[in-house]
């Protein structure tokens, strides 16, 4: 065990160094949510029955969830990326423990993110939305939304490690931009067709949006909801511990394997 | 655990869907030999590196790397030995001190720094050592690449194709690398599509072909076996009849014309023949030259020659 921590420590460093040599795609990446944010706050904001501001205190945690969710997209294209350019490989050949490499990957890409929300939060206060709940909640809040990010960087790196195509990361990112749009991250399930609010809210990112707006106390738990977002905070631990008991041993697994 | 051989396999299968990338490869690698695996594209080469570094699994047949089993004892030989290939690379967006360090404090080395330093210094990267390896030239990233398999002094060094698109004077440092790691007593197992890299550096070579060792021998057999290519170019037309007979009396092989060039050359597998000698002849026997040659095999001379024979093997 001290084999893993102390090589994915130092794979971890390996990230963090890669996002200091190139801090402008990091800052590119953290502007996306922010001018949805702004977009989506007052642009459709203007077109719904419930007021500005309260949407807006509404989507925050909904556009931090979706924003989490990309670490599919991004745990993907940088697994990929590693495969293609040799550089698993050549990691591979090293005495290193095995799960060191994506262990490190999935912990440094949970360390920018968490850097990452900052300024969104603060553009977020300066648009109206407000940590209504318990200090205490709130730490749980984002503990709970960096543990969603994590869960999903994992399902990422398997994934990037089985198509090891950079490209296919790419056509990815188009999917996990329409998946926040299938759950109540945007928008207020309530008012959908029996059916479809059934599946907008067994997406987990309902749960997990569900969860952050009641830890927040910016928008109370719907009324009649599926099971997952009725019980949002049980149920996006639960969505969370079964993302990373698939995906963890096979990203762990397909890494070791190598593609032979 | 000691032993003879670096490297030892026997009967090495592997298959990617139905093609057969190889078919029982038996390889004997003495420690602290230099071993040149020469094949052309596609023979097997590359599997036969990834099998052995630990990246690819065998379907069939065994193997010991610095005396520990390939499967079995994987984490063993990964401590043992040191890799680079086209695939296996360092990191584009660290420096070339970045990925050093890396790599030395994944080796659990107490200073990696001076490590990074000293490596760098080494392979003349040290002007280049801040900036990320993507924006090396090929040679740089070649020699960042060995060095990097460099970071803790390993057993046994597979190089995969190490010198393919460089430049002559980046090809000659990576050689001159092999050359002083071999002085050190290290193993290296390199892999090579050109017979003047294999002769320069190798003890041994390996000729591979279609997923199986065809052939084994020192360079100079492999020489022998084809023969090397002797050719005088003439000032006057007239003497081309007394130069082939020079040659018929210096080779022993039969001469071919070239009328258009006023070429004349023959094979020979006499390896003491030198160009000074060939000149001297050729002016004793009032042969005006306008230019002289003595070409080594090429390697696709080698593999056409040698698997034209084993297929007469078969069809006998």
């Amino acid at each position: 065990m001290s084999t893993l921590a102390f090589d994915g420590t130092a794979m971890l460093g390996r990230q963090l160094l890669r996002v200091r040599n190139n801090p402008a795609l990091v800052i590119l990446t953290q502007t996306m949510p922010i001018s949805m944010l702004l977009f989506f706050g007052y642009v459709f904001g203007s077109a719904l029955a419930m007021p500005g501001a309260e949407y807006r205190s509404f989507l925050v945690p909904g556009l931090l969830v979706a924003t989490a969710a990309n670490g599919i997209m991004t745990g993907m294209f940088q697994a990929a990326q590693d495969v293609h350019r040799g550089v698993t490989d050549r990691l591979r050949t090293l005495p290193v423990s095995r799960a060191a490499v994506p262990v490190g990957q999935a912990a440094a890409d949970v360390l920018v993110t968490a850097v990452g929300t900052v300024p969104f939060l603060l553009v977020g206060l300066a648009v109206g939305w407000r940590i209504e709940g318990s200090a205490l909640e709130a730490v749980a809040a984002v503990g709970l939304l960096l543990l969603f990010r994590f869960a999903c960087t994992w399902a990422g790196i398997f994934l990037g490690l089985l198509t090891r195509s950079e490209e296919a990361a790419g056509q990815l990112g188009s999917a996990t931009f329409m998946l926040p749009l299938l759950s109540n991250a945007y928008i207020p399930t309530d008012n959908l067709p029996g059916w479809l609010r059934t599946i907008a809210e067994w997406n987990p990112i309902s749960a997990l949006t569900t969860a952050l707006r009641e830890l927040f106390g910016n928008a109370p738990v719907p009324e009649g909801a599926a099971w997952p977002v009725a019980h949002p905070v049980a149920g996006a631990l639960a969505w969370c511990a079964v993302l990373l008991a698939v995906f963890v041993p096979l990203g762990v697994r397909r890494y070791a394997r190598g593609e032979g | 655990m000691t032993t003879t051989y670096a490297v030892l396999s026997e009967g090495l299968e592997k298959r990617f869907g139905e093609v057969r990338a190889l078919r029982g490869l038996d390889l004997a690698v003495p420690r602290g030999t230099v071993c040149g695996v020469l094949g052309p594209n596609g023979a097997g080469k590359t599997t036969a590196v990834r099998l052995l570094t630990t990246l690819l699994r065998p379907d069939a047949g065994s193997a010991r790397v610095a005396g520990h089993d390939l499967v079995r004892e994987a984490a063993a030989v990964r401590r043992a030995i040191g890799v680079t290939g086209q695939y296996a690379s360092v990191d584009g967006d660290l420096t070339g001190r970045q990925n050093l360090r890396l790599f030395a404090r994944l080796h659990r080395m107490r200073a990696p720094n001076e490590r990074a330093a000293e490596l760098l210094e080494r392979f003349g990267l040290t002007e280049a050592a801040d900036r990320p390896a993507s924006t090396y030239s090929g040679g740089m990233r070649r020699r960042l690449d060995l060095a990097a398999s460099l970071v803790r002094r390993p057993e046994i060094l597979f190089l995969d194709e190490p010198t393919t698109g460089l430049d002559p004077a980046s090809r000659g440092a990576i050689w001159d690398a092999v050359r002083e790691l071999k002085q050190d007593g290290t193993t290296v197992l390199l892999t090579t599509q050109y017979l003047e890299e294999a002769d320069q550096l190798a003890d041994d070579i390996a000729l591979v072909d279609r997923g199986l060792v065809a052939h084994t021998g020192s360079p100079a057999q492999f020489k022998a076996v084809i023969g090397t290519y002797v050719e005088v170019v003439v000032a006057d037309p007239e003497v081309l009849v007394e130069a082939a007979g020079v040659l018929d009396r210096l080779t022993g092989g039969q001469p071919t014309f070239d009328h258009e060039r006023g070429a004349v050359g023959a094979v020979t597998r006499d390896t003491t023949l030198t160009l000074p000698r060939l000149v001297r002849e050729l002016d004793a026997a009032g042969v005006p030259l306008l230019d002289a040659s003595i070409e080594p095999p090429t390697l696709d001379d080698v593999f056409l020659r040698l698997t034209a024979e084993q297929e007469q093997e078969v069809a006998a």
